[in-house]
């Protein structure tokens, strides 16, 4: 699955990044590498975009963005 | 000593919000300057700081997650690192979040740069119970590694020592990465066939070039072949390299490099950090629970807003009653020392300087407003909820072409009633989406800014005066609404091709601000602005003087006015009889005198508030010129405690208060005649049939068109234009539709939405050229509203009239209609996002 599909307090573990480009060199950066536990805080009062928190640190993506990193549910 | 003094130049590298500008400033006190970097419109902050015998050049560069070559700020701190050459990088960490920091930390360690290590907000660490074994960390790195609380100002000796040696030794940190069995062979290879190559080997680091053509960084590959003769041989060679790794091991070499970073981040931190308790709810996440959530959320939102604008535009516009009178104080001792006023014609010395002069103090005025704002900017950005704004209303901005970042800029320059476009443009700043960016930046000046209410009011006041409170919401609300959709539409067209960037944003912890980190922000860019428009604002207005003022009338006209003054005098004199004891102080030159006393004492008098300033001023003029006096007080006045009533003084007041007013009607006259006649006149008349669809007269062309320089003006030369005949004062309101007696609603609800849509006042243009770098995009701003403005304006005169519509229901008619289009344009698909 995808990480935009996976809901406020729930966890997962990345398992890839597949939108090439700027948009996933800016997630590599960011940390959003394979293994990464990665855990949604919340979704933006009209819904889009979402927060992440991941190794300590929090970060809001749009949906569309989120789509392009493939996850596991933990 | 100082003459063999060094100049060390040092930088200040890090991620954003690791404290860099606050270590600058604890490292370089106030000794600083801020420019922009060449040809963008990021920030170089430089400084310096004596260092035993040297002198320390510290410059600060933008904050990076990274140093690839995609957003402008890697681009510029890169650059900056290969180019100037440090003697030392002082890699400013986050020490609470240390792993995410090292990433960046690598990088520079692998552009062979000396490094010092400051782990900054070890306070911030310590509290979430992270201890970070420095020894370790510094071995591990092989860098001195320095703990600081930037805030605080704790380590800032250390850190000074550490920079010292480093500078000195100028020994790059043996750090090296090792990216694995996979990828290290094919680095080497290519590693050294780089080395082979003289030119570029000495110029740039070869492991980092290496890494970086394994990435495909498209900087990179320039720089090889602009420095290397074997270019083609060596890109090939990356290129067959780079796809055949792709091939064997199904992942591209930059994904294994980023991985293989953060691994050895990980390993790092595992290595020398020890946690002592697991927080799992910081205050961020409390606070954010409530300022992020689906209800509160948005509450809070417009409460910041509302505050915002309620400091800043409402409080600073009343703070500016208090600054004014000094302004107009500085006016009044300038006009004093220019050559004095004529009879009835002034000289060109004197009325070109009051002219500029009057023009600089309208942009000065807002100076509270500016301190205040820019107050609430650097606290809004310290504390980190800037983000948030972003993060709660990127959904409705963005379907419009715009960001979550772009409200701020918007509110500031007016979103609702009240505001200013040129902080609102400078606002655009930290948007690092670059499409939105100048989207943001164009339409900003499309918001209601405080010089166009006074415009707004007389005209309300005019046909709209039942239904105040409607018009008023009305001219608010439908900007922004003309706004959303011209930003959609800007992105559809001019701005198709720009960049856009994710939007991934970090959330960074609330922090308490500093007051001398904000005061010292405030202050700067208050003062950047200050020099940087009133030289324009003056160059300016010397031009639009020209307009108005030249060719000037012809001396036929001058001669009869003159004539006519003349004739004026010589009835004064007849009137106050030749044995007058009063008619030898009024004799040649002293009429002139006279008048300027006349004037001086009818303003003072004016000007004095309270039963105190008025007595004040009538002891000064006493006191000034008694027997002036006696005149002025119609020939009642006291002497020696006794009121006396003088026959004489009284005959020359009356006769003189008749030629007053023949010379301010001439006064009057001339003006008006050298505004027609002038170059703006003569254009306003030949504009007259165009503008005629959209219902204004060549009266208001010129209106319109001196409003260029300052809208603050249009007030004032419509007031000009619109003289209330001699002896009468009427409101302007009444004035104006007394002389225009064919006007309708509809003539002034088009010359209104002109209004609103009217192109930026120039300093806003100059700080559009500033942002966007680029004299293109402002001139495209100063044209699109003007053509935005005039279809709007003969939609609604042309248009109103022939469906024979009220003011009032061509209002409604056009505000539904401008939410269907808004609506329209909200649902037109945007394009995909990047590549
Ligand atoms: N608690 C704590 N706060 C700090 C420390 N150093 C800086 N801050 C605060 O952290 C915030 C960000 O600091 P800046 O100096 O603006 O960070 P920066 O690295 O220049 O940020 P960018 O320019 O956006 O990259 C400010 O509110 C500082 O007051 C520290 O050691 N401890
Ligand atoms: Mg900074």
């Amino acid at each position: 699955m995808t990480l935009d599909e996976i809901k406020p307090d729930q966890e997962c573990e990345i398992v890839d990044t597949t939108s090439g480009g700027i948009m996933e060199q800016r997630l590599l950066d960011m940390g959003f590498i394979p293994g990464t536990r990665i855990k949604v805080v919340r979704n933006a009062p009209l819904v889009d975009p979402v927060e992440f928190l991941l190794k300590g640190y929090n970060i809001s993506l749009r949906h569309s963005e989120a789509k392009q990193v493939e996850v596991t549910l933990l | 000593m100082s003459d063999k003094s060094q100049k060390i130049m040092v930088a200040l590298a890090g991620q954003p919000n690791s404290g860099k500008s606050t270590i600058f400033n604890i490292l370089t006190g106030a000794r600083q300057h801020v420019a922009n970097y060449p040809g963008v419109t990021v920030e170089k902050k430089t400084g310096s700081f004596r260092l035993q015998d040297d002198r320390v050049e510290l410059v600060d560069l933008p904050g990076t997650h990274s140093l690839t070559s995609y957003t402008l700020e890697e681009r510029i701190a890169r650059d900056f690192l290969l180019n100037d050459k440090p003697a030392a990088v002082v890699d400013v960490l986050d020490a609470s979040n240390l792993e995410r920091n090292l990433y960046l930390t690598f990088q520079l360690a692998e552009m062979d740069i000396s490094l010092v290590i400051d782990l900054n907000m070890i306070d911030v660490a310590e509290k979430r119970g992270i201890k970070i074994d420095t020894q370790k960390l510094s071995q591990e790195l092989g860098a001195p590694v320095i703990s600081t609380v930037g805030n605080k100002g704790k380590g800032k000796r250390r850190l000074k020592e550490a920079i010292l040696s480093a500078s000195k030794k100028r020994q790059a940190a043996h750090f090296r990465i090792n990216y694995g069995d996979d990828l290290e062979p094919i680095l080497d290879s290519l590693e050294k066939r780089l080395s082979e190559e003289m030119e570029i080997s000495s110029r740039y680091p070869v492991r980092w070039l290496t890494v970086k053509l394994m990435e495909n960084d498209e900087e990179a590959q320039k720089l090889v072949r602009k420095y290397s003769q074997k270019s083609g041989v060596i890109l090939k060679l990356a290129e067959e390299k780079r796809e055949a790794f792709k091939l064997e091991h199904k992942k591209s070499p930059q994904k294994v490099i980023a991985i293989t970073r953060h691994q050895e981040a990980e390993r790092i931190v595992e290595a020398s950090v020890t946690r002592s308790k697991e927080i799992t709810r910081t205050l961020t996440d409390r606070i954010d629970e409530v300022a992020c959530s689906r209800y509160f959320g948005p509450v809070v939102l417009v409460a910041t807003i509302y505050l915002i604008y309620e400091l800043a535009i409402v409080q600073g516009y009343k703070i500016t009653e208090y600054t004014w009178p000094l302004l107009a104080w500085s006016r009044d001792l300038i006009a004093s020392l220019l050559p004095s006023e004529g009879f009835i014609f002034d000289p060109f010395f004197r009325s070109m300087p009051i002219w500029v002069v009057d023009g600089t103090i309208a942009v000065l005025n807002y100076v509270p407003i500016f301190l205040i704002l820019f107050a609430l900017i650097a606290i809004l950005e310290d504390t980190g909820y800037m983000a948030r704004m972003a993060f709660i209303l990127d959904r409705i901005f963005r379907h419009f072409g715009l960001h979550g970042q772009s409200v701020l800029p918007m509110v500031i320059g007016g979103l609702y009633v009240g505001g200013c476009a040129i902080p609102g443009v400078l606002a655009c700043r930290g948007m690092k989406d670059e499409k939105a960016r100048l989207a943001t930046i164009l339409i900003v000046p499309l918001m209601n800014c405080l010089a166009k209410i006074p415009f707004y009011v007389l005209l309300i006041g005019m046909f709209f005066a039942a239904y105040k409170g409607i018009a008023m919401f009305f001219i608010a609300t439908i900007t922004i609404i003309i706004a959303l959709s011209v930003a959609k539409l800007l992105n559809l067209t001019v701005l198709r091709k720009r960049l856009r960037a994710p939007f991934v944003m970090e959330m960074p912890p609330y922090h308490i601000p500093t007051t001398g980190g904000v005061l010292r922000r405030c202050l700067e860019r208050t003062w950047l602005f200050v020099k940087k428009i009133i030289t324009i604002v003056i160059l300016v207005s010397v031009i639009v003087y020209a307009l108005i003022y030249f060719p000037g009338i012809s001396e036929e006209r001058k001669a009869h006015f003159i004539s006519q003054a003349e004739q004026a005098q010589k009835i004064f004199f007849k009137k106050t009889g030749k044995d007058n004891p009063y008619a030898g102080f009024m004799a040649g030159d002293n009429l002139m005198d006279f008048t300027r006393y006349w004037r001086d004492y009818k303003k003072a008098k004016m000007g004095a508030k309270g039963k105190k300033a008025k007595q004040a001023v009538e002891q000064g003029f006493r006191e000034k010129n008694l027997e002036f006096f006696k005149i002025v007080k119609r020939g009642k006045y006291k002497v020696k405690g006794e009121m006396i009533k003088d026959k004489h003084a009284k005959k020359v007041y009356t006769a003189y208060k008749k030629l007053g007013k023949t010379t301010n009607k001439l006064r009057r006259e001339i003006k008006e005649e050298t505004i027609i006649t002038s170059y703006m006149g003569r254009a306003g008349l030949f504009l007259e049939p165009l503008t005629r669809w959209a219902g204004f007269n060549w009266r208001v062309n010129i209106a319109l068109m001196s409003s260029f320089a300052a809208k603050e003006s249009s007030v004032a030369t419509l007031g000009g234009i619109y003289q209330s005949p001699p002896g009468e004062k009427h409101r302007l309101e009444d004035r104006m539709k007394e002389k225009e007696k064919g006007w309708t609603a509809l003539h002034v609800l088009a010359i209104m939405l002109f209004m609103a849509m009217y192109p930026p006042c120039i300093p806003t243009l100059l700080m559009i050229k500033v942002e966007t770098g680029s004299i293109k995009w402002m001139l495209f701003a100063t044209f699109y509203p003007i053509v935005l403005g005039s279809i709007i304006a003969v939609f609604i005169f042309t248009g109103g009239n022939l469906l024979g519509l009220s003011g009032m229901q061509a209002m409604f008619a056009f505000y539904i209609l401008a939410l269907i289009v808004l609506v329209l344009m909200g649902l037109i698909k945007r394009e995909q996002e990047f590549a």
